[in-house]
C-alpha cells in the first residue's frame, strides 16, 4: 500500500447522530412519507388498504412491519412511472435498473432527490478517502444505470476533479490514468481487475499507477477479490452498495476501516429478514435486506425486498459513525443455485477460486440438467506462469480448485481449466452464471 | 544436448489445435513433430520446431501462452526391441519419465524418442554412459533434413 496514514473525515454530522435521536427523526420521516404516498400513489393506497393499515396507524418504528412489502414485480406492473408520487412536471431525472430481459424498471428523481443522492454518495466517498484535491476517474456506465451519475454527483459535491471516462475502451482508460494521474478509480470490481490486467498486458506495472483509492460497487464481490484488486492496483478498495429502486449508489458504503458498509439510516430504514418466513433475523445472521426510503420525493419506496442477502451489525464503529453496518452481499435469494438440494452462491465459488494460486480471478459458472440431476461446472483461467507441459501438474491444479470449492460449498463441481484470456472481460457488471436449466 | 520444446495449453474444442498451426504456417515455420496430450476438457500441445525462438515470438504476438521446456531426444533402431532397450536403461537407473513420444525420419533406419525428464542433465549422462545416442539440436535437425 502506498500510504499508511488515513485521516477520518465525516462529511455529514447526521452520520454520527445519537441512535435515539435518529430513531425520532426516522419515525417522523416515515409518518410523513406514508401519509404522502397514501394520498398520491394509487398503488400504495390499494396495498395499504388491503393490509388494513392507514397512515395514522404508524405511531412507532415498530409499526413499520404492518406495512406491505414492495417487490420488483410491482415496479414492472406499474411501468413506466406508475409509482411516482409527484406531478411529472416536478421530475428532474429518470433512471432504470439494468434488467437483463424485457423492459427496464424505471425510477424517478426530483431536483431535491438528486441533491440528496449527491450528498449520500459524498458521505461514503469521503469516508473512503476522497478529498477535494483529488482527481477521480469514473469508469462506470453513464446512462439509465444509476452507477455513473450517482457517483458523478457525489464526487462533484465533494469538489474533486472528475474524469468521466465511462465504461469501456480499456486502452483509453489506461492512457487517461497514465496522463492525468487520478487518485481514485470508480467502477465495478470486475472492471477494476480488467483495467489492471490490461495495464499489465501493455507492459505497465499496475501498482505503479497513480491510483490510491478505489470505490467499487454495482455487483457482488468477495473479500478475496478485494485483496486481489488492492494488490494488483496498489490501492485501498472500498465497497459501496445501492440499487436504483432505493436510490442507486449511496444507500451504504464503507469507511476507511473496511469493516461493513454504513447504512444511511437517516434516509433509509433497513430490515434484515428471513426470506422465507419474512421474520427478522438476529444481528450477525444472514437475511434479505428490505429498505424503506424516508426522504425521497419522486419515488418513495416502502419495504422494498432487495433479494440481497447480507448481515447487519449494530455495534459501534471506531470511525465514529453511529449507523448500522451491512456486510457485503453474499448472494441474492434469487441467484442462489440449488444444486442437488444444496444451496450454493456464486460468491462462494468465487471465494474458493481466488484462494488457489495460479488461478485468475475470472470465472464462469454453468448450470445444466442434462438428465434428471443438476450439473454445475465452472470455467476458470490458469495464470500464465502456472501453465505446464506436464499433464500431471495441470490435473493437480484442477484438483486443487475442485477440492477448494468442495471445502467451501460442500458439493462437487466440474472444473474446467482454460488458457489465459479465454473468458470475456466485462466493462460493467460481469456475467458470472449461465443457468441452462432456466432456458429449457 | 537438450532440445527445446514448445508447449501450449488448449481447450478441448474444435479448432483449437488448428489456430496455432495456422500462425506457424503464416510465418513459414515448419513443425518437425508434435504430440498432443488430451483430457475431456483440455489438451497440451507439444511441438518440436527448429526455429523455436521465432515460433515462440509469433505465437505470443497472436496472444498464445507458450512454454519452453527442455527435452531429451534419443536415437533408436527402428526395429523390434529398439525402444525396449532404452526403456530398460531408464528403468534400471531410476529415472522418471514424465512423458514421451516418438517419430521417424523420412530416410534411414532410425527412430527418435523424445523424453521429458525432471532432471534432463542427469538423464543425458546416464543414457550416454550406456551407449545410447542422445541427439543435440544440430544433429536432430540435420538428420531431419536428410
Amino acid at each position: 500500500m502506498k500510504h499508511t496514514h488515513f485521516e477520518n473525515i465525516i462529511w455529514d454530522s447526521a452520520e454520527c447522530m445519537e441512535p435515539k435521536d435518529r430513531e425520532i427523526l426516522q419515525l417522523k420521516r416515515l409518518q410523513d412519507v406514508v401519509t404522502r404516498i397514501y394520498n398520491t400513489v394509487p398503488f400504495y393506497k390499494d396495498a395499504f388498504d388491503k393490509a388494513h393499515v392507514r397512515p395514522e396507524d404508524i405511531s412507532s418504528l415498530d409499526d413499520l412491519k404492518r406495512l406491505p412489502f414492495t417487490v420488483k414485480e410491482d415496479l414492472r406492473q406499474n411501468y413506466p412511472l406508475g409509482l411516482v408520487a409527484v406531478p411529472h412536471s416536478e421530475l428532474a431525472r429518470i433512471h432504470g435498473s439494468s434488467g437483463t430481459t424485457g423492459k427496464p424498471t424505471l425510477v424517478a428523481y426530483t431536483r431535491n432527490d438528486i441533491e440528496t443522492w449527491a450528498n449520500l454518495c459524498a458521505r461514503f466517498l469521503v469516508a473512503g478517502g476522497l478529498r477535494k484535491e483529488h482527481f477521480v476517474q469514473i469508469s462506470f456506465g453513464y446512462g439509465l444505470f444509476t452507477g455513473g451519475f450517482g457517483l458523478h454527483y457525489g464526487v462533484e459535491k465533494v469538489g474533486a476533479t472528475i474524469i468521466p471516462a465511462a465504461s469501456g475502451n480499456t486502452a483509453r482508460q489506461i492512457l487517461l490514468i497514465q496522463d492525468l494521474k487520478p487518485d481514485v478509480l470508480i467502477c465495478t470490481p470486475s472492471y477494476a481487475l480488467n483495467i489492471a490486467e490490461s495495464a499489465q498486458e501493455a507492459g505497465l506495472n499496475p501498482s505503479d499507477l497513480s491510483l490510491k483509492y478505489g470505490h467499487f460497487g454495482g455487483e457482488m464481490w468477495t473479500d478475496d477479490m478485494r485483496k486481489e484488486i488492492e494488490e494488483q492496483l496498489g490501492i485501498m478498495a472500498f465497497n459501496n452498495y445501492g440499487l436504483s429502486e432505493v436510490i442507486g449508489p449511496g444507500v451504504s458504503g464503507e469507511c476507511y476501516l473496511q469493516n461493513g458498509m454504513h447504512i444511511q439510516e437517516d434516509h433509509f430504514i433497513v430490515e434484515c429478514l428471513n426470506p422465507t418466513t419474512l421474520e427478522p433475523v438476529k444481528y450477525g445472521e444472514y437475511g434479505e435486506l428490505v429498505f424503506t426510503s424516508l426522504t425521497k420525493e419522486a419515488f418513495p419506496i416502502i419495504r422494498y425486498r432487495t433479494r440481497d442477502l447480507a448481515q447487519l451489525d449494530s455495534s459501534p464503529c471506531p470511525c465514529g459513525r453511529t449507523t448500522k453496518r451491512m456486510s457485503r452481499v453474499k448472494g441474492r435469494s434469487d441467484d442462489m443455485l440449488i444444486i442437488r438440494g444444496v444451496n450454493v452462491f456464486p460468491s462462494q465459488i468465487e471465494e474458493a477460486i481466488l484462494q488457489v494460486p495460479g488461478i485468475a480471478p475470472h470465472y464462469l459458472i454453468e448450470v445444466s440438467r442434462p438428465h434428471i440431476l443438476d450439473e454445475i461446472s465452472v470455467k476458470v483461467e490458469v495464470q500464465p506462469g502456472f501453465i505446464s507441459d506436464k499433464m500431471s501438474e495441470m490435473q493437480a491444479l484442477r484438483d486443487k480448485v475442485l477440492r477448494k470449492i468442495h471445502d467451501i460449498t460442500g458439493i462437487h463441481i466440474n472444473v474446467e481449466l482454460l488458457a489465459p484470456n479465454s473468458l470475456e472481460r466485462s466493462t460493467g457488471k460481469a456475467c458470472r452464471v449461465i443457468d441452462h436449466r432456466k432456458m429449457s | 544436448m537438450k532440445i527445446h520444446q514448445i508447449s501450449m495449453f488448449l481447450e478441448n474444442k474444435p479448432g483449437r489445435v488448428s489456430e496455432p498451426c495456422r500462425v506457424l504456417a503464416k510465418h513459414n515455420i515448419n513443425i518437425l513433430t508434435l504430440s498432443l496430450a488430451d483430457t475431456q476438457q483440455f489438451g497440451i500441445l507439444r511441438l518440436i520446431i527448429k526455429e523455436w525462438e521465432k515460433a515462440k515470438e509469433v505465437l505470443e504476438q497472436e496472444g498464445f501462452i507458450v512454454n519452453i521446456t527442455e527435452v531429451v531426444a534419443t536415437e533408436v533402431e527402428d526395429k523390434p526391441g529398439g525402444l525396449a532397450k532404452i526403456l530398460d536403461v531408464i528403468e534400471e537407473s531410476g529415472l522418471n519419465i514424465e512423458y514421451m513420444y516418438a517419430f521417424t525420419f523420412r530416410s534411414g533406419d532410425k527412430a527418435v524418442i523424445v523424453f521429458r525428464f525432471d532432471k534432463p542433465d542427469l538423464a543425458i549422462e546416464v543414457l550416454q554412459k550406456k551407449g545410447i545416442n542422445v541427439l543435440d539440436s544440430v544433429q536432430l535437425y540435420e538428420k531431419a533434413n536428410q
